[in-house]
């Protein structure tokens, strides 16, 4: 009985050691940074709201069977020309942010059926071509926005342009017109979004005994965990802190939220499941009558849109847009937080995703200050992130190697 | 008869690629609740005519073909697997169309799935249904009841025995509504003999039902068993369509090969008393081939059959030797102990090998014949490489002179040595694992299974190919196969492997009784020795 327990325990952490390593790594990384983990976590649930829409994102691709796309900056570009022409127009607040939103749709979906034009005709070899696509895409962004922008299209917005020339857009543009727009619709301390919470898992409690007549043991648990948190850091003094530090951007995290329902739910569909089949073996799927180059394409096409939607998240959070950079390496910064979570390039779940935003970013968080006490060195601390950042997709790659080969081993 | 209409009627098909006339007029016609077989030799155009009749795209991306197709009398056009849906057409595949990462429901239902509304489908039109998981169980339990099969639906396809995978096709063809007709490619090959008669059985109880049945195999006492006409192609071309009543399978097979299928008759050598290799306890954790204590003596220039029934273990000795299953024991190669659990160490001793796993272990699909023949010459010996400095290259010229040889020698069929193998038929791969086991001048050659899932014609040029190898060279040659009849037409002595040993080791000649005995495990201390 207890070998049988212990073999269960072994095949657990087997089949999730990418997510234990980076907790234990995070876990040293937390100890050696010496901040508060109050202010760790304010840090960490921003950076999480900004990134978690943009990494959900990419399990259409991962699912349909097209790996890790790297194309999905071209998501990001479509969000910049919207954030571009609310800048121009001057729209601001959420009004600014709905704008943006609608803006970036038709772009998002012709970018994404250019990129995915490309992917159905590279089929295998999907992660490579769709980076191409993504530096491909970089140049002709930059040559729009830094020649035809005021060299053939007049624009009159001087404060946007490059000062003097008015050819070509400011290398940072300052968006404090929607920033925290979306934020700060309702922000609240994190004890206060315990009792939210609790709420949701109310109501889903009730619907679920409405329609089925079974008290949902998961949706009670979850009630009780988040009130009793509530309660706690209402009484504790211990976390305090945490009450004055740690504010939830609601409405952000509802749309996180609402996005991983989607596509727990979108999955379920007929169109979703003709997506994994594609995923999984194009072939068969082609014989079964699915049209496997249509379904690829709109899995791509939904992932440029969302990515799009994230960037916008993202850029009213920085209330800043670095107008060369700020796509730079989001498909490569997204790409490691999924991977992170235990995902691989062929499978990935909605829990994966969060998870792993959630480890990135607190590693990405905690590394250069735990590096700088490590070394002794600031300078060296700024390197670490970036050893870090790069260093975890090519750990996370290793892992899943090394768990396949124990997977193969143990069968 | 007359009066019935056939289901399914093929006039004069027709079909190349490019340029290669594959199809040169081939009829064929099935009448409802009838089981037909349809023989011909690999490479006579049966998997061809097959893909036409299903839509497969390989045909509409090479131009689509010649001919008329009536379903029921009436014309239709097949472009696509979904029109041969919407006819009726169902197929049972020779390689499975499953996906492993789905349950069996999700397979059965793949593509089919019953739907319900949601609020989005409202919205956004019918493809964002929601999947009724409730009915995708309750249909796939039915298909599954009828044929008898006991298997949860919700279980992944991944890990089913090769058996079951086979009845899960079956269930989602008859899943299909309005299915009149159905295609079992091969089925047999990869079955075992009881699952195989299962499978006969099932299709009789289904051709009961009024669903025609169009059976394509290439053993040949199967077609006698189940089937009511037959129709014999061969290159290409139609043979002839008889009802099986009036024919035997001598005349089938010669209707399929087009020359006398003789059995060689081997004449008595003198066996050399000289051990090659001496196998002690050999163990080989092999999953469904499990060795547990091998004693073999292999003696040098013999032809040694290792024979048994499936799932003894005979597959994992070779396997073992080899190392590709974890191993103990020990083997002994002139004088030379083999490292286990290695497989470079047994490719240095010039051990050769054919593996039963042609597709997985034995070849690289997507390389060239000409590559694959001398991958492992190139990886273990160094031969068939030219030094430029401190560079090791691909000697393209020796690569190809010696694919040409053997695809002359065995008369490999294919459009040259720098096809790829995964366009081969079965035999023709077959002859490439063994030419690539030949390049590496082995000195004694391990062939498992090497006829399975190959036609009448091909397999015996795949032994007769081994016996001269044997008699000309002196090569020592070890097959190890599931089918007796064909051990005993070219073995000197056979091994019967019966739970993981042997259980006892025969003259060829020996009677049908004593194998019977072996096989069954009960062991005579009289017959031990040969």
């Amino acid at each position: 009985m207890m070998k049988e327990n212990k073999i269960d325990i072994k095949k657990i952490i087997i089949a999730n050691i990418v997510p234990i390593v980076f907790l234990g790594i995070s876990a040293v990384g937390v100890a050696y940074s010496g901040v508060n983990g109050a202010i760790i976590m304010s840090d960490v649930i921003s950076r999480f709201a900004r990134n978690g829409f943009f990494v959900l994102s990419l399990l259409f691709p991962v699912l349909a069977g097209m790996g890790l796309n790297f194309g999905i900056v071209v998501g990001a570009m479509a969000a910049q020309i919207g954030i571009l022409i609310i800048s121009i127009f001057d729209i601001t607040g959420i009004a600014g942010i709905l704008v943006a939103m609608a803006i970036t749709l038709p772009f998002a979906i012709l970018f994404g059926w250019l990129s995915a034009l490309v992917s159905n005709s590279t089929k295998g070899q999907e992660m490579l071509s769709s980076m191409f696509v993504g530096y491909f895409a970089h140049g002709i962004y930059r040559f729009v926005f830094l020649f035809m922008l005021g060299g053939i299209i007049k624009i009159d917005a001087p404060e946007i342009m490059i000062p003097g020339t008015n050819v070509g857009v400011r290398n940072t543009i300052d968006l404090t017109g929607v920033k925290y727009s979306l934020d700060n619709l309702l922000k609240v301390d994190m004890f206060t979004f315990c009792f939210m919470l609790a709420g949701v898992a109310a109501v889903c409690a009730v619907y679920i005994y409405i329609k089925r007549k079974t008290v949902s043991k998961a949706a009670v648990a979850a009630l009780v965990v988040c009130a009793a948190l509530g309660v706690a850091g209402n009484i504790l003094p211990a976390l305090v802190m945490y009450k004055r530090v740690v504010k939830i951007p609601v409405v952000t995290y509802a749309l996180i939220g609402l996005l991983c329902l989607f596509i727990n739910f979108f999955f379920k569909t007929k169109l979703g499941q003709d997506m994994r089949a594609v995923g999984q073996n194009m072939e068969i799927a082609e014989v079964s009558g699915i049209n496997v180059n249509k379904t690829r394409t709109i899995a791509q096409v939904l992932s440029v849109v969302l990515a799009g939607w994230g960037q916008i998240i993202f850029l009213q959070n920085l209330g800043n847009l670095s107008t060369y950079s700020a796509h730079q390496n989001v498909g490569m910064f997204a790409s490691a937080a999924l991977l992170i979570g235990g995902a691989s390039v062929k499978k990935a779940t909605v829990a994966q995703a969060l998870l792993g935003t959630f480890l990135f970013h607190l590693l990405f968080n905690v590394s250069p200050m735990a590096g700088k006490n490590i070394f002794g060195s600031a300078v060296i601390g700024e390197y670490f992130r970036v050893f870090i950042a790069y260093g975890i997709i090519a750990l996370a790659i290793a892992l899943h190697a090394w768990k396949q080969a124990m997977g193969k081993k143990n069968s | 008869m007359e009066n019935i209409k056939p289901v399914l009627e093929m006039i004069d098909i027709k079909k190349d690629y490019y340029g290669n006339q594959v199809l040169k007029g081939v009829s064929l016609k099935v009448f409802p609740g009838e089981i037909h077989a349809l023989v011909g030799e690999n490479g006579a155009g049966k998997s061809t005519l097959m893909n036409i009749l299903f839509g497969m795209p390989v045909i509409s991306r090479t131009g689509s073909y010649h001919g008329t197709i009536k379903i029921d009398g009436q014309e239709m056009k097949i472009e696509t697997p979904a029109d041969a849906l919407k006819a009726g057409i169902g197929m049972v595949h020779q390689e499975f169309m499953l996906i492993p990462g789905f349950t069996i429901e999700e397979n059965i239902k793949l593509n089919r799935e019953p739907l319900k509304d949601n609020v989005f489908s409202k919205i956004f039109g019918k493809s964002l249904k929601s999947l009724d998981y409730d009915k995708i169980t309750q249909d796939t339990q039915a298909a599954l009841d009828q044929l008898g099969m006991d298997m949860d639906p919700k279980r992944p396809v991944e890990g089913l025995p090769v058996g079951y995978m086979q009845f899960v096709e079956i269930a989602r063809e008859i899943d299909k509504t309005g299915v009149k007709l159905l295609v079992f490619d091969e089925p047999t090959a990869v079955l075992t003999e009881s699952e195989a008669e299962r499978l006969l059985l099932t299709m009789k109880a289904l051709s009961r039902k009024g669903i025609a049945i169009l059976f394509i195999t290439h053993r040949l006492e199967e077609v006698m068993a189940s089937s009511r006409h037959i129709t014999v192609i061969r290159d290409g071309q139609f043979v002839k369509y008889m009802p099986t009543s009036d024919t035997n399978v001598v005349e089938i097979a010669q209707l399929m090969v087009g020359r006398e299928v003789e059995v060689i008759e081997r004449h008595k050598k003198n066996l050399s008393e000289d051990t090659i290799m001496e196998i002690k306890d050999l163990h080989v954790d092999m999953p469904g081939e499990a060795v547990k204590g091998v004693d073999l003596n292999i003696k040098k220039g013999e032809i040694l059959g290792i024979g048994g029934l499936a799932g003894q273990g005979k597959i994992g000795i070779a396997n073992g030797i080899m190392g590709l299953y974890h191993s103990s024991g020990k083997v002994t190669f002139e004088q030379r102990e083999i490292k286990l659990n290695n497989p470079k160490d047994a490719i240095a001793a010039q051990i050769g090998f054919v593996s039963e796993d042609r597709r997985g272990v034995g070849l690289l699909l997507d390389e060239s014949i000409a590559l694959n023949m001398v991958v492992p010459s190139i990886q273990n010996q160094k031969r068939f490489v030219k030094k430029l400095g401190p560079i090791s290259l691909i000697d393209q010229k020796a690569v190809t002179e010696n694919a040409e040889r053997y695809i002359k020698d065995l008369d490999i069929r294919c459009t040259g040595p720098s096809q790829n193998v995964r366009r081969l038929s079965g035999g023709n791969q077959q002859k490439v694992c063994i030419a690539k086991a030949l390049t590496g001048r082995p000195k004694i050659i391990f062939v498992s299974e090497p006829t399975r899932g190959i036609d009448i014609g091909a397999k015996r040029l795949v032994l007769d190919t081994l016996v001269k190898l044997n008699e000309e060279y002196g090569l020592t040659v070890v097959i190890t196969s599931s089918e007796l009849a064909e051990l005993r037409s070219v073995c000197d002595r056979i091994a019967i492997v019966t739970e993981g040993k042997v259980a006892g080791i025969l003259p060829a000649g020996e009677s049908d009784a004593k194998f019977g005995l072996l096989m069954s495990g009960i062991t005579e201390t009289d017959s031990m020795e040969a």
